[in-house]
């Protein structure tokens, strides 16, 4: 894998959101110095709990949001600015799914129209090819031609969250963020897109970077498990190695807390480190490693020290201090 | 161990514009004194609306054609109103998946706790004694700083914290059944752990009976001694705890427990084709059978009832009868 071609690489990325209390204005660090990358063909897992700013990267990579200093390169250029100034050939190349295909698609159109939009835009077709490339990418999400005039309240959650992919898919392009698709869906459908997603990856050799709070799927999807915690990177790591053996104290963690359904599931949750305290509001982030108000392991330096990323084996980093 | 709810043969539909959603089609459901049981399905099966109808809060268009919900041997579709107040005052507790929809935003803590407490129906209570009794039921479901969290109002909380209150007030009064009907759907993974261990841990302490409705074959597992697999409808089998993910029996539970992503990979079954049927019209056989690969043309005719394949493992499906 690591030989792969780098499509996305991400550096000393920060993102601070500005609030005002009363006359004084606070910083909300959404993300506040993360560095990761994304290789040709992989399915790289941005996992975090609420206000570890794993939407925010996401948004920050798609253009949504400007940075506030730190570099996103894609294929090796640099673009770190805002959607507006990037060149029509970059928003072709690079598309989002968001979490909620009921607000993501636009009640009044149909089928048709919301998969003509990008093409459209992007002078894919026209005439009658048009309708040919709009049926093939109903195709390629196995839906059928019926659906051209269905508008999408007309259809279920999951099969609208197809029409997203297909959307997606209409520009052809080489990397897809996927933010939380299957989140707000029943297992059985989530199975089906997440089906699906890994065909369209192997088909049209996409790269993804999936945000999610779901450990056990990336279990299945992800090549590449990143752990985000405050803004802040804790843990990265090969799935398999990682799910071997989490290093950081929240990721084990973590871990622990997911409800499993086999015998074989449980013995792979760390034991030692059970779930306490609340996660702090990114508004209030604790001094030293942010960690250290819900860390049972944390030494007196951790309440001064943020700690750094240190490799500890092959594609494996982890931030805490334990390692330093 | 008795029974402490009972419900037989149950059902329940909607009146809506073009006739009835037939929704609940012959539930049978039950939990003993002090047992914990969890009813596990996919969105719109019909698990609020049974447990809506043990506290009989279904809307004003349902109608219940058929059926007995029994708590402690009497039918609760027959209480009259006095009844029905004295069974939610202290017989059965709810615990929603929205703690800021079940708490009032305008109220403090301490007066929440206080009207559930003086509504117990325990006699001579005094301010003081309320007071005491409140900061005992947050400490039970370890806050800290209680005599600060009376004064404080809910959108002060964090969303676990909030679920922590609607615990506290669930559990500040004596009552047989605690239902929570997705209780941490909201609430993240580490926090969802510790509030589940709570809640597992007073109800066990208290001996109190427990229905825990969820999404997650995982959550029940975790939580129950006893689970009830939903389709549709229909209660289509019930197990001890283990032996529901060893020995799956239903088509459907079959096809769910593949469907969920494991922790130890081997990635993740098709799906399950199609989808839930419209309760307007549904199928008149078997739920499941426009979308079970087992189907038979007895399956499009007749309803399968449970049957019980030994140990109080209950399939309601014809491969095994
Ligand atoms: N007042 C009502 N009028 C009409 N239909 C209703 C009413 N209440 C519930 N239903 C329908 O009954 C079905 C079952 O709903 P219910 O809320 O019991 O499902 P559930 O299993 O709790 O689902 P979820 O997992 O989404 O909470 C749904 O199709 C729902 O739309
Ligand atoms: S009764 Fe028939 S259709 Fe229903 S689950 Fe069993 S085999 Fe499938
Ligand atoms: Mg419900």
């Amino acid at each position: 894998m690591s030989e792969n071609r780098i499509i996305l690489e991400v550096k000393g990325l920060k993102k601070y959101f500005p609030i005002h209390k009363g006359d004084k204005t606070l910083f909300v660090k959404a993300i506040d110095g993360i560095d990761f990358e994304v290789r040709e063909g992989e399915t790289v897992g941005l996992v975090g709990e609420s206000g570890s700013g794993k939407s925010t990267t996401a948004y920050c990579v798609i253009g949504m949001y400007s940075v506030t200093s730190g570099t996103i390169l894609f294929k090796g250029k640099d673009i770190s600015c805002a959607s507006s100034q990037r060149p029509l050939e970059l928003k072709r190349d690079m598309q989002i799914v968001f979490q909620d295909p009921g607000t993501s698609l636009n009640p009044q159109h149909t089928i048709y129209k919301i998969i003509e939009l990008p093409l459209k835009v992007h002078g894919l077709a026209k005439g009658r090819e048009m309708r040919e490339r709009i049926v093939q990418l109903l195709e390629s999400v196995e839906l059928p031609e019926s659906y051209l005039y269905k508008y999408p309240r007309m259809i279920g959650g999951g099969e609208r969250q197809m029409v997203a992919i297909a959307r997606a898919l209409a520009t052809n392009p080489s990397f897809m963020i996927l933010d939380e698709p299957t989140s707000s869906l029943d297992v059985s459908v989530q199975a089906k897109i997440i089906n699906m997603l890994i065909k369209l990856q192997k088909e049209f050799n996409l790269s993804y970077l999936f945000i999610t709070h779901d450990l056990s799927l990336m279990r299945n999807v992800a090549t590449r498990v990143v752990i985000m915690y405050l803004g802040k990177i804790a843990e990265m790591a090969p799935t398999e190695i990682f799910f071997q053996s989490p290093q950081h104290p929240y990721t084990q963690m973590l871990l622990s807390s997911i409800p499993v359904v086999t015998k074989e599931e449980e013995e792979l949750k760390p034991k030692k480190i059970k779930s306490q305290g609340e996660i702090p509001s990114p508004v209030n982030v604790p001094p030293g490693c942010s960690f250290n108000t819900r860390c049972p392991l944390a030494k007196p330096e951790c309440f001064e020290k943020d700690p750094v990323m240190v490799q500890v084996g092959p594609d494996h980093f982890v931030r805490c201090n334990l390692f330093a | 161990m008795g029974d402490l709810v009972k419900i037989q043969d149950l059902y329940v539909w909607f009146r809506v514009y073009g006739g009835y959603m037939k929704v609940l089609n012959g539930v049978n459901f039950s939990v003993g004194k002090g047992e914990k049981v969890s009813i596990v399905g996919e969105t719109g099966c019909g698990k609020t609306t049974t447990m809506k109808t043990i506290l009989r809060i279904l809307s004003s268009q349902a109608h219940i054609p058929k059926g007995e919900v029994l708590f402690e041997e009497k039918d609760i579709l027959k209480m009259k109103e006095g009844e029905i107040k004295r069974l939610r005052g202290r017989g059965v507790a709810m615990i929603f998946q929205d703690p800021m929809a079940s708490l009032n935003p305008v109220f403090t803590i301490g007066d929440q706790l206080a009207a559930v407490i003086s509504h117990s129906g325990v006699q001579d209570l005094d301010k003081e004694k309320i007071r005491q009794l409140s900061i005992n039921a947050l400490k039970e479901v370890k806050l800290p700083d209680p005599e600060r969290i009376l004064g404080s109002y809910p959108f002060q909380m964090s969303g676990g914290m909030r679920q922590r209150i609607c615990i506290a007030m669930a559990l500040a009064t004596e009552r047989a059944l605690i239902i929570a009907d997705e209780p941490t759907t909201n609430l993240d993974v580490t926090i969802q752990d510790q509030i589940l261990a709570l809640l597992r841990e007073l109800v066990t302490k208290r001996g109190n009976s427990l229905i825990l409705i969820t999404h997650s074959l995982g959550i029940a597992r975790e939580n129950a001694d006893r689970i009830y697999v939903m389709y549709a409808g229909n209660m289509v089998e019930v197990s001890n705890n283990e032996e529901l993910f060893c020995n799956p029996l239903h088509p459907y539970t079959e096809m769910l427990l593949g469907c969920v992503p494991k922790l130890s990979g081997g990635g993740i079954a098709e799906g399950i084709a199609g989808r839930i049927p419209d309760y307007l019209n549904p199928p008149p056989g078997c739920r499941f059978e426009p979308r079970c690969p087992y189907a038979t043309d007895r399956c499009r005719e007749e309803k399968p009832d449970f049957v019980d394949v030994g140990n109080g493992h209950k399939v309601a499906c014809f491969k095994y009868n």
